[in-house]
């Protein structure tokens, strides 16, 4: 069960001053890190740069700024560091699509035999680089449990290199390799992998899914990612405007319906076992989520219907059996929250 | 390669470098070279990657590899130079596949020709132990990585005396790794930004440029490393009785013993022929092979690689680098795959060159009408069958059956 904090009405919005000092978000004080700052390409409204600049604010904090992170090729990578202009405030190294958990452990083995304990490490990709292509660095970092937080912002998709399909797109969506074309418009069923969850199977100390829909939550699981050593994994779904079709001031939006349909579980794991689900606190139908999506749009007609219903359906049935997996209607109804702001209306 | 101090040391196991790294494990879970870390690697180019992140946090590291292991991490070896850092890495030399075969020769050496890695090739077993040495000090001196080539069982699983310096020695010639660049929360600097047309070809140049002042690095660490040490092994080239030679025979690597031995019988015979060893391939030392060459008449280039579809690659270099001097070059391909260069072949290689007839290109002991019927199968009928399998047919190895 989540614990239970205190939200601005209509917004998780940062800075509540609700809250005591210490339950504040990163951002809400002055000195925070801006490890990722302003002046970088990414897109208006881009999920990525939003989570990453969270991400790695709060890992600065919980590290007293004692931190290098090393990233794979992607648009974080490339929209942070046109040479010669960086928007990184921290010690930051890019190597290759592929390789950044491998490297991000030679920095661990360097930082350990010159005895700087007091320096960590962040590792990152977007989903391409640690679903697919990274995936057996990634898969070798952990099983050795080498002491590296992991984080993978997951857009669904390959965006740098324009939309293609990954291995974490989920089915029926659009992509540039899945076009809306033929009897089976857009990316197939029963195919993708669950990073998350191989991530558990490797048991190691620490897994946890976020948004960017709920930055709080995404800043306390980095602190509670970085309080432990090993290998850790923190996957957050960064809603991406131009790969998803979405507007730019629908990012946070998208996020929480795709946490609130329950396409998307919010959950924490240690050491391979689930220990706590942010349940969905008022659930919304998978259609909602789909409709301001334009990688979906094929599924519905120019009116609005519903083009295909058995595709909208078949997708309903992966959020029903994902919500039943992961227990996400638990006591959601039982405990209503003072001034919470959800649903589709909460960002408008 | 223990006594240059390394502090991270990954790999991941291909024949002929395994017992390298388990050696090197075996130190490290001793304590014998603490502080040192050994990572398991799941793949070579993690193996690279992880050499690349230690080196970036400040860490001496090293790896070692051969054959489809460098192909497999070569995205990274081409990464590990374009950032500069000073990784070593020993190529136990082996044939690249298909078909697979794990013998000697350099094919995996010359796939990471143009990489932006020093290439060093050893002669000898002390001459690969003391250019390791050497390949620390240069790579963290010019900061970029060093490949230290050395035949794969010829070399690597050979028995020979070594002398191995003392600890305080090679203290004293290596000094600690100090880094041009490194992660550091205190001096925050991004490393690995993408770079577009306005300044790719000038940062290449600067990776060129850090190649030819290696030319002069390698000449004088091999002049001082032959000071503090006794023994002249690293350095550019190495002459063997050529001063007067008309024919000279170049070569890289062990083939040179045997080379030598030729070269000595046949002086004896009369005849005024020598040999030149290449040490350093990449960077190439152009005028340094020409200075040992340009008195010769005829040049025969002894290469365990083939350009396909070309022919010599070593054959290249060293017909530039004697360009405008009327000295013809020929090569003569051998060792492919592990096959022996054996002393009577190379001989009557040497007397063709002698004798004016050798001539620009021969495969040295090819079993040319193996390969005339295999080729005669291949145009009679589109599907002739798998090559290996016939011809070892041919050969009475694999059963007339089927
Ligand atoms: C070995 C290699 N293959 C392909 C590419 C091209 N490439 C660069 S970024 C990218 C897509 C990245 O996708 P993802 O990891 O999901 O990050 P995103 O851009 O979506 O944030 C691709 C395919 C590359 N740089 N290197
Ligand atoms: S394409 Fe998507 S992930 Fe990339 S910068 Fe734009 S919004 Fe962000
Ligand atoms: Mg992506």
């Amino acid at each position: 069960m989540a614990p239970v904090r205190f939200y601005q009405v209509g917004s998780f919005a940062v800075g509540n001053r609700l809250v005591d000092r210490s339950e504040r978000t990163v951002q809400s004080d002055a000195g925070r890190s801006n490890s990722l700052t302003s002046g970088h390409r990414a897109c208006q409204g881009c999920g990525e740069a939003l989570g990453a600049r969270y991400a790695l604010d709060a890992a600065m904090r919980a590290t007293g700024g004692r931190l290098v992170a090393v990233n794979a090729t992607g648009c974080l990578e490339v929209f942070s560091t046109p040479y010669p202009e960086t928007s990184w405030q921290i010690a930051w190294l890019h190597s290759l699509f592929a390789n950044a958990p491998a490297v991000a452990t030679g920095v661990a083995a360097a930082l350990r035999v010159k005895g700087r304990s007091d320096i960590r490490v962040v590792s990152q990709a977007g989903d391409g680089g640690a679903v697919d292509i990274g995936f057996g660095c990634l898969s070798g970092m952990f099983e050795r449990n080498d002491d590296v937080l992991f984080i993978c912002y997951d857009n669904e998709a390959y965006m740098n290199t324009g939309v293609q399909r990954s291995g974490a797109t989920p089915p029926a969506a659009r992509t540039a390799t899945t076009e809306a074309v033929g009897p089976h418009p857009g990316n197939v069923f029963g195919q993708g992998k669950n990073l998350p969850e191989i991530a558990m199977a490797h048991r190691i100390p620490y897994v946890a899914t976020a948004t960017v829909a709920d930055l709080h939550d995404l800043e306390d699981k980095v602190s509670r990612a970085m309080a432990v050593h090993g290998s850790r994994y923190l996957h957050i779904l960064v809603p991406c405007p131009l790969g998803w079709g979405s507007a730019s001031s629908d990012t946070v939006r998208v996020a929480r319906l795709a946490t609130q349909t329950g396409l998307f579980p919010v959950f924490e794991a240690e050491r391979g076992r689930v220990v706590r689900v942010t349940p969905i606190r008022r659930l919304a139908p998978v259609e909602d989520y789909l409709r301001i999506q334009g990688r979906f749009r094929h599924l519905f007609d120019p009116e609005g219907a519903v083009a295909q219903p058995g595709v909208v359906a078949a997708l309903q049935s992966m959020a029903d059996a994902t919500i039943a997996r992961y227990g996400l209607l638990a006591g959601a109804e039982a405990e209503p929250r003072q001034g919470t702001g959800t649903g589709t209306e909460a960002a408008s | 390669m223990a006594l240059c101090r390394p502090e991270v040391i990954c790999a991941y196991p291909i024949s002929p470098q395994t017992h390298i790294i388990e050696a090197l494990s075996e130190f490290v879970k001793r304590g014998a070279l603490a502080p040192c870390e050994f990572v398991n690697a799941e793949s070579e180019f993690a193996a690279m990657s992880v050499a690349i992140g230690a080196s970036a946090a400040g860490a001496r590291a090293f790896t070692a590899t051969a054959s489809q292991g460098l192909l497999f991490m070569m995205e990274a070896v081409y990464n590990a130079s374009g950032l500069g850092f000073p990784v070593v890495m020993t190529l136990a030399n082996r044939a690249v596949g298909a078909p697979i075969n794990i013998w000697n020769d350099h094919s995996d050496a010359m796939a990471a020709r143009d990489a932006g890695w020093v290439q060093l090739f050893a002669q000898s077993v002390q001459e690969a132990a003391d250019l390791h040495l050497q390949a620390f000090r240069l790579a963290e001196e010019l900061s970029g990585p060093v490949m230290v080539c050395m035949d794969g069982f010829v070399l690597t699983h050979a028995t020979e005396r070594v002398d191995l310096p003392s600890q305080q020695a090679v203290d004293a010639f290596l000094p600690p790794y100090e880094p041009r660049q490194v992660l550091d929360p205190d001096a925050p600097y991004s490393i690995g930004a993408m770079v577009g047309p306005e300044a790719f070809e000038e940062v290449r140049y600067l990776a060129h440029a850090r190649q030819l002042a290696a030319v002069e690095r390698i000449a004088e660490i091999g002049s001082e490393f032959a000071e503090a040490f006794g023994r002249d092994s690293g350095g550019l080239v190495h002459s063997y009785r050529s001063a007067d030679a008309e024919v000279v025979v170049v070569a890289m690597g062990s083939v040179l013993g045997t080379i030598k031995e030729v070269v000595d019988a046949q002086r004896a015979g009369g005849a005024r022929i020598g040999a030149l060893g290449v040490t350093s391939f990449r960077p190439f030392p152009l005028d340094a092979v020409r200075q040992a060459l340009g008195g010769a008449r005829r040049v025969v280039v002894l290469e365990k690689s083939v350009s396909v579809g070309f022919g010599g690659v070593l054959s290249t270099d060293v017909a530039l680098a004697l360009n405008g001097l009327a000295v013809p070059v020929s090569t003569v391909v051998a060792g492919l795959g592990g096959r022996p260069i054996t002393e009577s072949a190379l001989r009557s290689v040497l007397e063709a060159a002698q004798g004016g007839r050798l001539e620009k290109l021969t495969f040295l002991d090819l079993k040319h009408e193996l390969v005339a019927r295999e080729l005669e199968r291949m145009a009679a009928r589109r599907r002739s069958g798998p090559s290996a399998e016939n011809m070892l047919r041919d050969l009475g190895i694999v059963g007339a059956g089927g």
